[in-house]
């Protein structure tokens, strides 16, 4: 059963947000790192790029397949997470505490749109 | 169209397989992990459900004259008990599809067994009929009759013959095969494979092969899917059809020349062959290395340095033996000298990357 952390915000496209002040820290969640299998790239933007909800901004990849990243939120990249670019599988070994971009969010009403844990977990059956 | 299940679906779908639609079947493409799996059969040992591809058998008077037309190598010179990799090729020197032909012992006539894709059963059987008519041959597609097993690795000997049916297997040399009874029904075991490694496949009916894998299993054998299966053929430059060979490819473009005897007097497709190897083909398929950690996938653009599309990726994969980010690509052949420098798109971005050998991984047949 994937792992689940409450008091995160979901996607349906299996993205968690943390919101930390005004920036939105985001990952992919335990079932979408499960589904890839061992992650060997995460492909990230760069800090001050611009990113819009529900657009791609980069993409994590396993032997399989590239799945495409997309981001809840609207902002600017903040800043990205440089130990994935030698180390992509540390997302496998804890998919929460391994944060891909923060952003600083333009517009934190996107998050109400958000799911909550109990709504991500009826996405994923 | 509904994907058709092999002899051993339900023991795929029993260990907990993730299946996916490949080549008209339902096919595991993993039971643990590709990595786990790979590594399996590079290290120790590995067995395939590989009953989706195709057997057409050729037999009758005109067999061998036959084979000879349809087929790129040159069978005159292989010997009862042996097997040969080859194409079949249209006139235009596309290839319908790559097969291994396998020549039995039938007494005095000689029969042949060809060993097709899975996705080209159809084509490649209605293309042998049309061109069959000035042969005195009986084709038959017997792809449903037969499951096959690839078991594959350096083990592979070892596990094969704790068959004591098939201890005389030990003495095949890759490329050659026996016959065997087991249970008063006809066995080929092979000692063949798509994995770089040394190994063996076994064809047997469906229900020999269902004993024979749940036999494997109790021996500990790791199931191994697709997935590795391509990862692994990918490391040692095996072609797949329908990326590195298909209708508009040339073998000669492929780097697959020594597989077109363009000596033989006749086969079809000779002509465009011959023409392309003496004129030189216009594109050629190479290995490139990106040198970052991104991933080149099939259907990617290769770039010259000034960004312009010379090319396009094949296949690739990030290493598993290896730990490197490679592909086949089709380039301009004028870029298709070693150490070439070229790029890789991937996505938004553009990586650095450069010609390298495509034999990535240096396979370890029993010769």
């Amino acid at each position: 059963m994937a792992k689940l952390v409450e008091g995160l915000k979901y996607s349906e496209s299996h993205e968690w947000v943390k919101v930390e002040g005004d920036l939105a820290l985001i990952g992919i969640t335990d079932y979408a790192q499960h589904a890839l299998g061992n992650i060997t790239y995460v492909d990230m933007p760069s800090e001050g790029d611009e990113v819009n909800a529900g657009e791609e901004f980069g993409a994590v990849e396993s032997t399989k397949i590239a799945s495409d990243l997309f981001s809840p939120v609207s902002g600017v990249v903040a800043e990205i997470n440089s130990a994935l670019e030698d180390a992509p599988e540390l997302i496998n070994g804890d998919a929460y505490a391994n944060w891909i971009i923060k952003v600083k969010m333009s517009d934190p009403a996107e998050l109400d749109k958000l799911l909550d844990a109990a709504g991500y977990e009826a996405v994923c059956k | 169209m509904e994907e058709k299940k092999t002899c051993l679906y339900d023991s795929h779908i029993a260990l907990g397989a993730n299946m996916s639609p490949f080549g008209g079947f339902i096919m595991p493409i993993q039971y643990s992990s590709i990595e786990d799996e790979h590594r399996a059969v590079r290290n120790a040992a590995g067995m395939f459900d590989v009953s989706h591809m195709g057997e057409i058998l050729v037999s009758g008077k005109d067999s061998e004259r036959f084979v000879n037309h349809i087929f790129t190598n040159d069978i005159s010179v292989l010997p009862h008990g042996g097997v040969m990799y080859g194409m079949m090729l249209r006139e235009d020197g596309g290839t319908v599809d790559d097969l291994m032909v396998y020549r039995q012992f039938p007494g005095d006539s000689s029969e042949y067994l060809l060993v097709v894709n899975a996705a080209n059963i159809g084509k490649d059987f209605a293309w042998l009929l049309e061109n069959a008519s000035d042969y005195q041959v009986k084709l038959e597609n017997v792809s449903d009759n037969w499951g096959e097993i690839a078991i594959q690795g350096p083990d592979s000997q070892s596990i094969v013959t704790s068959f004591p049916e098939f201890a005389e297997a030990a003495s095949e040399k890759f490329y050659t095969f026996r016959n065997f009874t087991y249970d008063s029904e006809p066995v080929i075991v092979s000692r063949t494979g798509y994995t770089g490694e040394d190994g063996f496949e076994i064809y047997a009916s469906p229900r020999l092969t269902l004993l024979f894998w749940n036999k494997l299993l109790e021996m500990g054998v790791k199931p191994c899917g697709l997935g590795c299966r391509d990862t692994l053929r990918f490391e040692a430059a095996l072609p797949l059809y329908g990326h590195e060979l298909g209708d508009d490819i040339c073998p000669i473009e492929a780097g697959l020349g020594i597989f077109v005897k363009t000596d033989k007097t006749e086969f079809i497709g000779r002509e465009a062959a011959l023409k392309m190897r003496t004129e030189g083909p216009k594109r050629k398929l190479v290995g490139v290395e990106l040198l970052d950690r991104a991933i080149p996938r099939s259907g990617y653009a290769v770039l010259d340095t000034e960004g312009r599309q010379v090319g396009e990726v094949t296949t690739g994969y990030r290493s598993i033996t290896l730990d490197r980010s490679l592909c086949m690509a089709y380039v301009d052949a004028s870029f298709s000298a070693l150490d070439t420098p070229l790029q890789i798109a991937v996505r938004k971005k553009v990586f650095p990357a450069k010609v390298v050998k495509k034999r990535f991984y240096t396979p370890k047949y029993k010769k």
